[in-house]
């Protein structure tokens, strides 16, 4: 009889099982559930499964605060990931530079991405604090203020948005800084070169050489960027829980509080797969756009 | 307009490094000169080639173009071009926007920068593939593209960094020809760096054959050949690399094909110098018959390769051995201790 590791099909089934197993019961159950949900009545309450068709989505789309959170995803997603590559394109460029001591600057520019969202949120919640906030203190000392006046980051709306996106970005420019560093390191020195000998100016290489060779990988750290921003909603929930007035909500941030605080389940999971075809056509929009530039 | 490139002094130890990788190299071209930087890699010629471009900064000494110091000065005020190993063309611009690159840095009107492009892809026979990008290209047409980048905008010098090593070995043959041609037509002060003697002997006015960051000699291709400065130069030039042989404190040179069999020259021995081949193994190569084996009678029994050529039919066995004459004239000689070239023993 052969042994049991000799069956390599048996043997490759019961090593994919635990990942299996975990997709299943962790991705797909409350993927199928959610979407189930989204087309009932179920709420905390009542869990009995009714079907109502798309009741829940009309009603969600008639409510402006599900307008306003969908507006603000777009909104926070575009204006972050403009920032973050903007931001990112800098710091990698400086990082890729010569100097001392580089491995230290690398490693204290990574650690926001190694800080848990909610965590940092929570730190940033503290910087933006409408009385003891530092930043009113710095603006203060610099006489962008008036002395004993605040800013009240949180407590407007336009400033609570921006603050929201200034997380976000400062989440997010980290790990972007650093796929784009890796792109940037392997365009061949000979072509750097090249350019220099060329008689091209820093501003030159940089727009015509650098960034052009580092767009599909920019367009990866666009992707990932965009889909985690897309869909968290524990910076949203940790920094404002959607205030002033549900003005910062976002999709995720919405859902959560209709279904769970809420304790409609069924809107609550309509207002999330919102997210769904969203998503789906932003990643493969972004995909085949990398693949073309891949090609040329 | 042709001008001169001077390296006086010139030297670059990198970063921690003890041993430079360009000691103290001087170095003057004639104007519109073809110059060919031989030696084996890691010798430093490329260092030195980048230094001269202005991409490596010197640890000592000057760089001179047109009499002018340019350390200091980066690459673009320079007035040099550049061809690279890889050719490093932009490969997200097509043909034309690789060629005219160095012209937009310079912010030529669109209308010139068109003009010359078209002018240099015509010298290259380029004018077909403007519209292409580089990885639509063959081998030798991405060369000819690198080429074209480089003299668009009439530089002062060409640096060319091992062109022709990322082709094959046809293809090298025609393209080495074409920059040859292309040399004489345009008549710029050009530096060419390689690692083939043959490219080095068949394109270079004068050729400088370094090892170790050092030049061991500078001087036209025949010459070099025929009279190595040092011991090194003697083995690296020529394939086979020349015999040497050790005799009474000197070491005594010759080439493989300078020696023949003695019935080839019959009675005439007059300042020829006989010897004894103890015949090893023949190999026989594109017509030539390479004799490997040991020699007496030169001096101290040593190993050597004679090349005979295939005009020579003396009928030569393996396991024989056979009598061989070298002309006193094609003697040379070196001394054991500093490996550098003698004067030979009077008579």
């Amino acid at each position: 009889m052969a042994r049991l590791a000799d069956r390599e099909g048996v043997l490759a089934r019961l090593m994919l099982l635990p990942a299996i197993v975990y997709i299943l019961a962790l991705v797909a159950v409350p993927f199928v559930v959610a979407i189930a949900y989204s087309f009932s009545d179920v709420t905390a309450g009542d869990p009995s499964y009714d079907w109502v068709g798309l009741e829940n989505y009309r009603s969600n789309w008639e409510d402006p605060v599900f307008g306003r959170a969908l507006w603000n995803t777009f909104l926070f997603t575009g204006v972050t990931m403009l920032l973050t590559v903007v931001l990112a394109n800098i710091l990698a460029t400086l990082l890729t530079a010569d100097f001392h001591g580089k491995w230290v600057v690398r490693f204290l520019v990574l650690l926001p991405w190694t800080t848990p969202a909610a965590l940092g949120a929570i730190a940033w919640l503290f910087m933006l604090d409408s009385l003891l906030s530092p930043i009113d203190w710095i603006l203060w000392q610099v006489g962008l203020l008036e002395d004993g006046r605040h800013m009240v980051w949180l407590g407007k709306s336009g400033l609570a948005k921006a603050s929201v996106i200034g997380v976000q970005v400062w989440r997010l420019v980290p790990l972007a800084a650093v796929i784009i560093m890796a792109g940037q390191t392997a365009i061949p020195d000979d072509i750097k070169d090249a350019a220099a000998v060329d008689g091209a100016g820093f501003w030159r290489r940089l727009w015509e050489v650098t960034i052009p060779l580092t767009l599909p990988v920019i367009a990866v750290a666009v992707l990932f960027g965009a889909i985690i921003t897309f869909t968290d909603m524990s910076l949203v929930r940790v920094l404002t829980n959607g205030g002033p007035v549900n003005q910062t909500h976002v999709l995720a941030s919405w859902a959560y509080v209709k279904g769970i605080d809420g304790g409609n389940l069924a809107q609550g999971a309509a207002v999330a797969v919102f997210l769904l075809p969203l998503l789906l056509a932003a990643t493969i929009a972004i995909l085949r756009a990398v693949r073309r530039w891949e090609v040329t | 307009m042709a001008v001169t490139v001077e390296a006086v002094g010139l030297t670059k130890v990198y970063g921690g490094g003890r041993t430079p990788a360009v000691d103290h190299v001087d170095l003057a071209t004639e104007e519109g000169e073809y110059l060919v930087l031989l030696g084996p890699s890691g010798c430093g010629k490329t260092t030195l080639l980048r230094m001269i471009a202005g991409l490596e900064q010197p640890t000592e000494g000057e760089v001179r173009i047109g009499g002018e110091v340019v350390n200091g000065l980066p690459p673009r005020a320079r007035r040099i071009a550049m061809v690279f190993q890889s050719y490093a063309l932009y490969p997200h611009k097509t043909v034309r926007q690789n060629i005219e690159f160095p012209l937009k840095a310079e912010k030529q009107p669109t209308a010139k920068r068109r003009e010359r492009a078209e002018w240099a892809a015509e010298l290259l026979g380029l004018s077909a593939l403007l519209d292409r990008r580089p990885r639509q290209l063959s081998g030798g047409e991405r060369q000819r593209v690198a080429l074209a980048r480089a003299l668009v905008r009439e530089p002062s010098v060409f640096l060319l960094d091992e062109p022709l090593s990322n082709l094959d070995a046809k293809l090298r043959a025609t393209a080495r020809d074409d920059l040859k041609d292309f040399h004489e037509r345009v008549g710029t002060t050009t530096i060419y760096v390689t690692h083939d003697q043959v490219e080095a002997m068949g394109m270079g006015d004068r050729i400088v054959v370094m090892l170790d960051g050092q030049v061991r000699q500078v001087g036209p291709p025949q010459a070099v050949y025929e009279g190595p400065a040092d011991t090194f130069v003697a083995t690296f030039l020529g394939s086979p690399p020349m015999n040497l042989v050790p005799r009474e404190g000197t070491i005594v040179g010759f080439r493989p094909e300078k020696a023949l069999p003695a019935e080839v020259l019959g009675a005439a021995l007059d300042g020829h110098r006989r010897w004894t081949l103890d015949v090893q193994r023949i190999e026989y190569l594109s017509g030539d018959r390479h004799l490997h084996g040991v020699a007496t009678g030169l001096g101290e029994q040593a190993p050597v390769i004679v090349r005979l050529p295939a005009t020579v039919l003396t009928p030569i066995e393996t396991g024989t051995k056979h009598e061989f004459v070298v002309r006193d004239d094609d003697l040379c000689w070196f001394d054991p201790e500093t490996e550098k070239a003698i004067d030979g023993p009077a008579g």
